[in-house]
């Protein structure tokens, strides 16, 4: 048994996470799949922003935040036989949004207060980690379901990767903050719209953001978090309960990198953080990685001959009686050119060699998979990658 | 080389974007190395403070305040609640907010969650720095910023449009005027964007030009793809490389060069591969933007730091003809 398929069998929620570009979507699939293959059981995977040929291979164009089962004759057709199900869905955040108003607002009219607000939009799409948070908002809520066996999440881009984990602390602060009951104080104490009673306290700021905002747009402001602060209980127990779902013992997480020094750094500092903040880091995956026979000294040595003695080997070569080999010197140019080419992807292997051995902080499990020769588009793709996650 | 192309260092203003992860920080400080070496003085923008700047010149983080890193080349973090002291500071005579504590967090408060209030902040700041050269104040003249990733640098650039939308009155109002002003004129601002020839990349870069050709009125420079793989061979050369890899020609071989002939000839294919998917996603980028663009090989030797940088902006220097 795997490493990785002991720690999928143990655990319910496994986090995918790393820096943009290094493949965290495919392996987050390619994971759900071998899940759902050697264990069995009911297997989601949670996917924030699938390249385009991926969605579609999954079945997920255009679905929204439903989830829908992967039909067991497309994944037959790629050659896998599952013995459990295989459940795809993406997030929408707009629409994960919406529902949390919904779900949490004291009434209807409030709700669609908030929905229909001109700040709300702005707000949700643009604002501060917002993907962050409702990505682990709709962990949280596909779980306490218990509709699955299993979850596996890819995590949205961030400029760190740490900031989703502190997502659910920060809106929980966001929503408690004394400040926010102390800017919409004056309009909580005002009553109606347009009149706002203002304290000694809050009497300068509001003459400094009066001149440079305009009172009608503090007024929107304050009546959107006027609205958005009736949700406040609801919203803090509920990223509360996002938060101890993180730290629950039966979530994982997954740290996917390349060995590329940045996001290889991005990811050596992520373990580091997982590990002082108590989460659980249950395995590392190095991702597009070359091959190991680019390292051999064999290599290297038959590289250099050929491009040494490229004009001998190719005038030997002529003798053989092949029309692709009978002028020399277009031979010569070829065997220059792959002993040439040779060598530079080696002095890359050697640095990922040499980065791979430098790794600290790293968890039991370590994966690696290596540069697939076409892009990872299909479910081929997710099972090539499944046979080096799992493999021993 | 297109006339668009070989004008790009004569703007004011480069942003240059791209998904996370294709170098765009690395183009970027290639950029202002280039435009260093023809005698322009430099103030690179580093928009996700990350330090990755100044580590292209193997110097150590810089703030705020812009601080010259190599020769010709000066560099600042940005850094929104700065840019809001400055800008109250600056235009409204309020003074510094550091002794004022609960006013300055109020504010500080108010800017992370009003939309578009942090965008603003550091468009605006970047707006000042370009006004600032322009008008002869400055100790730079031209701003290259390292902006924002695809996913965030079209709510930046709309910004100041944004706000207008927002907010019907009040001098924020007005002072978003200068700003669209300077960054929707060709002639000082160019939008450019970073991409490498894979999949995702791709598929961004072809969605962001559409976007900020939509959602903006930020004029677009160019396209420029990194780490392009070299094609090994062409059609006549591939045949013969595919003799090579006959059974018996390979054994004749192995017996020439050793055994680790086989290697060098896995290696070989697995480059031409890679260069072939990648190719695809290059023919379906021309395809879908007709943008001018510009290639930088992929370097073997080295994958970051002022060897890296220098290197980059020579193969920038060479296909601007410079």
């Amino acid at each position: 048994v795997s490493g990785l398929e002991q720690l999928l069998a143990t655990k319910e929620v496994v986090v995918f996470c790393g820096s943009g570009g290094v493949g965290k979507t495919s392996a987050a699939a390619s994971a759900a799949l071998g899940a759902s293959c050697r264990l069995g059981g009911k297997v989601l995977v949670l996917t924030i922003d699938p390249a385009k040929r991926l969605a579609s291979a999954l079945g997920l164009e255009g679905i929204g935040n439903r989830a829908v089962q992967v039909r067991p004759e497309i994944l037959k057709a790629a050659g896998v036989e599952p013995r459990g199900e295989l459940w795809a869905a993406m997030l929408d955040t707009k629409q994960s949004w919406d529902d949390l108003v919904l779900r949490h607002a004291k009434d209807e009219e409030t709700a669609y207060k908030i929905l229909d607000n001109r700040l709300y939009h702005n707000l949700t799409s643009r604002f501060v980690q917002s993907h962050d948070y409702i990505a682990m908002e709709r962990l949280y809520e596909i779980h306490a379901t218990g509709e699955y066996d299993l979850i596996v999440i890819d995590t949205p881009p961030t400029r760190n990767a740490i900031d989703f984990l502190e997502a659910p602390a920060r809106m929980a602060d966001f929503f408690s903050s004394r400040l926010l009951r102390w800017l919409t104080l004056p309009y909580r104490v005002g009553g109606k719209r347009g009149t706002r009673v203002l304290s000694v306290a809050s009497k300068p700021f509001y003459q400094i953001a009066d001149r440079i905002l305009g009172s009608a747009f503090l007024e929107d402001i304050a009546e959107f978090f006027l609205n958005f602060q009736s949700m406040y209980d609801g919203f803090v127990a509920r990223s509360k309960a996002v938060e101890r779902l993180l730290h629950d013992r039966r979530t994982t997480f997954t740290v996917v990198t390349t060995l590329e020094a940045a996001p290889l750094h991005e990811a050596e500092r992520f373990c580091k953080e997982l590990i002082a903040r108590k989460f659980h880091l249950g395995a590392l995956v190095l991702n597009k990685t070359l091959p190991d026979y680019l390292l051999s000294p064999e290599g290297a040595a038959a590289a250099t001959e050929l491009v040494d003695h490229a004009g001998p080997i190719a005038a030997e070569l002529a003798s053989l009686d092949n029309p692709a080999l009978a002028d020399p010197a277009r031979t010569a140019r070829v065997l220059r050119t792959i002993g040439d080419s040779y060598r530079n992807f080696s002095v890359v292997a050697l640095r990922e060699s040499e980065l791979r051995s430098e790794l600290a902080h790293t968890p039991d499990v370590i994966a690696r998979v290596p540069t697939l020769e076409a892009d990872i588009g299909d479910l081929d793709g997710l099972v090539e990658i499944g046979r080096w996650l799992f493999a021993d | 080389v297109s006339a668009q192309q070989a004008d790009l260092l004569d703007r004011r203003l480069l942003f240059f974007t791209g998904k996370g992860g294709v170098g765009k920080s690395t183009v970027a400080a290639a950029t202002a190395l280039l435009a260093a070496r023809v005698g322009r003085r430099v103030l690179l923008v580093e928009v996700d403070a990350k330090g990755d700047i100044p580590a292209q010149f193997e110097r150590a983080p810089v703030g705020f305040a812009p601080k010259e890193i190599h020769p010709g080349v000066l560099a600042m973090a940005m850094d929104t609640e700065q840019s809001l002291q400055e800008y109250l500071r600056l235009n409204l005579r309020v003074p510094v907010l550091g002794r004022v504590g609960p006013l300055a967090r109020a504010l500080d408060f108010v800017a992370s969650a009003a939309p578009g209030v942090k965008e603003i902040l550091t468009i605006g700041k970047i707006c000042w720095e370009v006004r600032e050269s322009i008008e002869g104040r400055a100790d730079f003249d031209m701003v290259v910023v390292d902006a924002a990733a695809t996913g965030h640098i079209v709510a930046q650039l709309g910004a100041p449009e944004g706000i207008r939308d927002l907010v019907d009155v009040g001098p924020v109002r007005a002072q978003t005027q200068w700003l669209s002003e300077i960054l929707e004129d060709p002639a000082i601002t160019a939008v450019n964007v970073v991409t490498t020839p894979e999949e995702m990349p791709v598929a961004e870069t072809i969605e962001l030009v559409q976007r900020i050709r939509t959602e903006t009125s930020v004029p677009l420079g160019s396209v420029i793809v990194n780490r392009v793989l070299p094609e090994l061979f062409t059609t006549a050369d591939e045949e013969t490389f595919a003799a090579l890899t006959e059974p018996h020609v390979n054994e004749r071989l192995r017996q020439r060069a050793g055994s680790g002939s086989t290697a060098v000839i896995d290696g070989a294919r697995l480059a031409v591969a890679l260069r072939r998917t990648r190719a695809q996603h290059l023919e379906e980028l021309r395809n879908a933007v007709d943008l001018p663009l510009m290639y930088l090989p992929y370097l073997f030797v080295r994958d970051h730091g002022l060897r890296v940088t220098r290197m980059v902006a020579d193969e920038l220097g060479e296909e601007l003809g410079l």
